[in-house]
């Protein structure tokens, strides 16, 4: 099945009824697939005017209790900023998915992840965290999708489901989850939904108020993004049992570095792969354990850098840290990358750089 | 004759408002029209079913005031907003509460295609010419000559161009089923409003689309008027520039005289 319909397929699984969306290639397979599924559940698929109404509409039927999702590549998701911001405010749920294409601007629609940064770093105005998923296959897209909605509904917070043009576009065989019991979730007793037999409910995100409601609303905030750093990190090892150096990579560049890996090992380099899972939170312990074992990393991005400043904010000092870039919206090979792990190795800099902190 | 006949009260604080000092200015329109919308709500019994969505602008503290559930919208998506909710509950009465610049500036965009989706959702429109809460800058709907504190002089259609009837321009939308301009300035016009406002609430309780009532509302504190100049500065000339009226019905209710 198709990444994109593969993520379609898993949010209706996983109780999404309500989708949102503007179109954007390399993402439009995903909203074509729900406008035809969901109505099939009973729910509701809305093509809105642009990205801005969309994410609104998202607000809209968050705040009234459904599940809902929307979906857009690079540029569609900078314009939804304003309405995650609010999202993250009002502390109401939903999944944003982002099939990343090549940037700044238009850029083009290749494949890219150079939007890490605007991941994991909240992305719109204001002191806030989504929690970042980066699958990295169809298999992985199907179960992420499901964790997506449930960390979102668990802690009342927008996140963010991190994918690019490649994994939107590729076909891979996919087990599904089973479907939720729509009745089985826990109620959300905080929704808008007529104040008939209770006091009424408002929810908003400004507060101008003197006795610094606003300040202990952020610190309120930062209780619940501490809650999640602690308790919900993901990531995954390859061949990392002995390995003499890391390899840290998310999404397709992590499956284009393990294939590499698996070249090396089986000419006898003990190369292993580390890939956060979690963006944000960024999976720094384990990582720091493995490093400390092999005390050389090597960080491979669809980007010039941008994952790798988590990397040196994890390990400082600890590891020598080597980097490989390649931005624009091109996928290097596995050779490509093989080439960078070998000279990180040597430590010779001919592919890639080793950074000075 | 029985004390319960002899007494019938004929005035009181409606349900869906919350006994609430007031935050707007002497003279502003919001208090009336909140007052009017409250009181059609209680007389319809929706209050327990409502759940309002108001704007960015003078009148987003409104979940101050109406006692009904409601959720704050970024600037100018409250029919996004609504939209959201009203799919989740078609069984609602879901309303907007949006000011000029917030519907027909930064919101146009949301507010036409909503309407046009044939939405069926109510939109409180409070129509006064000028950006209120950011302290009297120049809205879509300033009319020309009138002074604004950007633009000095007052505005001009060459540099500014000319006041949008967004009301008007959503009448020609087949999403909408009704649509009428009134004033809250005069007592003979506050009782058409609010018959206007019930209406747009019955015309979304039988689910006939999308509905509006745009009030031209009086802004003295912006407009530099007392608030009895104000009043008459709507009945005077602002109407010369939204002429009252309904600009749309395709509800078939007949008005009772």
């Amino acid at each position: 099945m198709r990444g994109s319909h593969v993520v379609g397929e898993a949010a209706v699984r996983a109780g999404c009824r309500y989708y949102f969306g503007y179109p954007i290639t390399p993402q439009n397979e995903l909203p074509e697939y729900l406008s035809a599924r969901l109505p099939e559940v009973g729910g509701t698929f809305i093509q809105g005017e642009s990205e801005v109404a969309s994410i609104n509409m998202v607000l809209g039927a968050s705040v009234a209790g459904g599940r809902a999702m929307t979906s857009s590549s690079s540029p569609g998701i900078s314009l939804k900023q304003e309405g995650i911001s609010f999202m993250a405010g009002m502390e109401l749920p939903a999944v944003i998915v982002n099939m990343m294409r090549g940037g700044p601007g238009l850029g083009n629609i290749a494949p890219s992840a150079a939007d890490y940064f605007q991941a994991t770093r909240g992305g719109g105005h204001g002191d806030y965290r989504t929690p970042v998923l980066a699958p990295a296959g169809c298999q992985e897209l199907a179960e992420l999708t499901f964790v997506a909605f449930e960390l979102a509904d668990k802690y009342r917070n927008p996140v963010m489901l991190l994918g690019d043009g490649l994994m939107g576009q590729v076909m891979e065989p996919v087990v599904f989850p089973d479907f939720i019991d729509l009745d089985h979730l826990p109620k959300k007793d905080w929704a808008l939904t007529g104040c008939k037999g209770r006091e009424p409910r408002a929810i908003f995100s400004m507060l101008l108020g003197q006795k610094g409601e606003l300040y202990y609303h952020n610190l309120h905030l930062q209780e619940k993004y501490d809650q999640i750093a602690a308790e919900e990190l993901r990531w995954e090892t390859h061949q990392a049992d002995n390995a003499e150096m890391i390899v840290v990579a998310y999404g397709t560049a992590a499956r284009i570095a393990e294939r590499a890996i698996d070249k090396l090992r089986a000419e006898g380099l003990a190369v292993g792969l580390f890939r956060p899972i979690t963006l944000w939170p960024f999976p720094t312990a384990p990582l720091r354990e493995l490093a400390s074992k092999s005390h050389k990393v090597a960080v491979f991005e669809l980007s010039l850098g941008q994952m790798v400043e988590d990397v040196i904010l994890s390990l400082g000092e600890r590891a020598e840290i080597y980097f490989y870039g390649v931005p624009g919206g091109i996928i290097p090979t596995p050779d490509d990358v093989g080439k960078f792990m070998r000279s990180a190795v040597a430590g010779d800099e001919k592919v890639g750089r080793r950074l000075a902190l | 004759m029985s004390t319960e006949v002899a007494f019938k009260k004929v005035f009181g604080w409606p349900e869906s408002l919350k006994d609430t000092p007031t935050h707007y200015c002497p003279g502003c329109g919001h208090s009336i029209v909140h007052r009017l919308l409250a009181e059609c709500l209680d007389e319809l019994n929706l209050r327990e079913k409502t759940i309002g969505v108001p704007p960015v602008g003078c009148a987003v503290l409104a979940y101050n005031y109406f006692n009904f559930d409601m959720v704050e919208a970024p600037h100018g998506r409250a029919l996004a907003v609504a939209t959201g909710i009203k799919r989740v509950h078609p069984d609602k009465v879901v309303l907007t509460y949006q000011g000029d610049g917030d519907l027909a500036a930064i919101g146009t965009a949301e507010t036409i295609h909503a309407a046009n989706r044939g939405e069926n959702i109510t939109t409180i429109f409070i129509n006064n010419a000028i950006y209120g809460m950011t302290g009297g800058q120049m809205a879509p709907t300033t009319v020309l000559g009138q002074d604004a504190t950007t633009a000095p002089g007052g505005r001009d259609p060459k540099l500014h161009g000319r006041p949008l009837d967004i009301s008007r321009m959503l009448a020609v939308s087949d999403g909408v089923a009704y649509i009428e301009r009134c004033t809250v300035t005069a007592v003979k016009e506050i009782r058409k409003a609010k018959k206007a406002i019930k209406k747009a609430l019955r015309c979304q309780l039988d689910g006939l689309g999308f509905s509006l009532v745009e009030l031209l509302s009086p802004c003295p504190t912006n407009w530099k008027l007392t608030p009895g100049r104000a009043w008459e500065w709507v009945n005077d000339e602002m109407v010369k520039t939204y002429p009252l009226g309904v600009l749309k019905d395709t509800t078939g209710y007949e008005d009772k005289k």
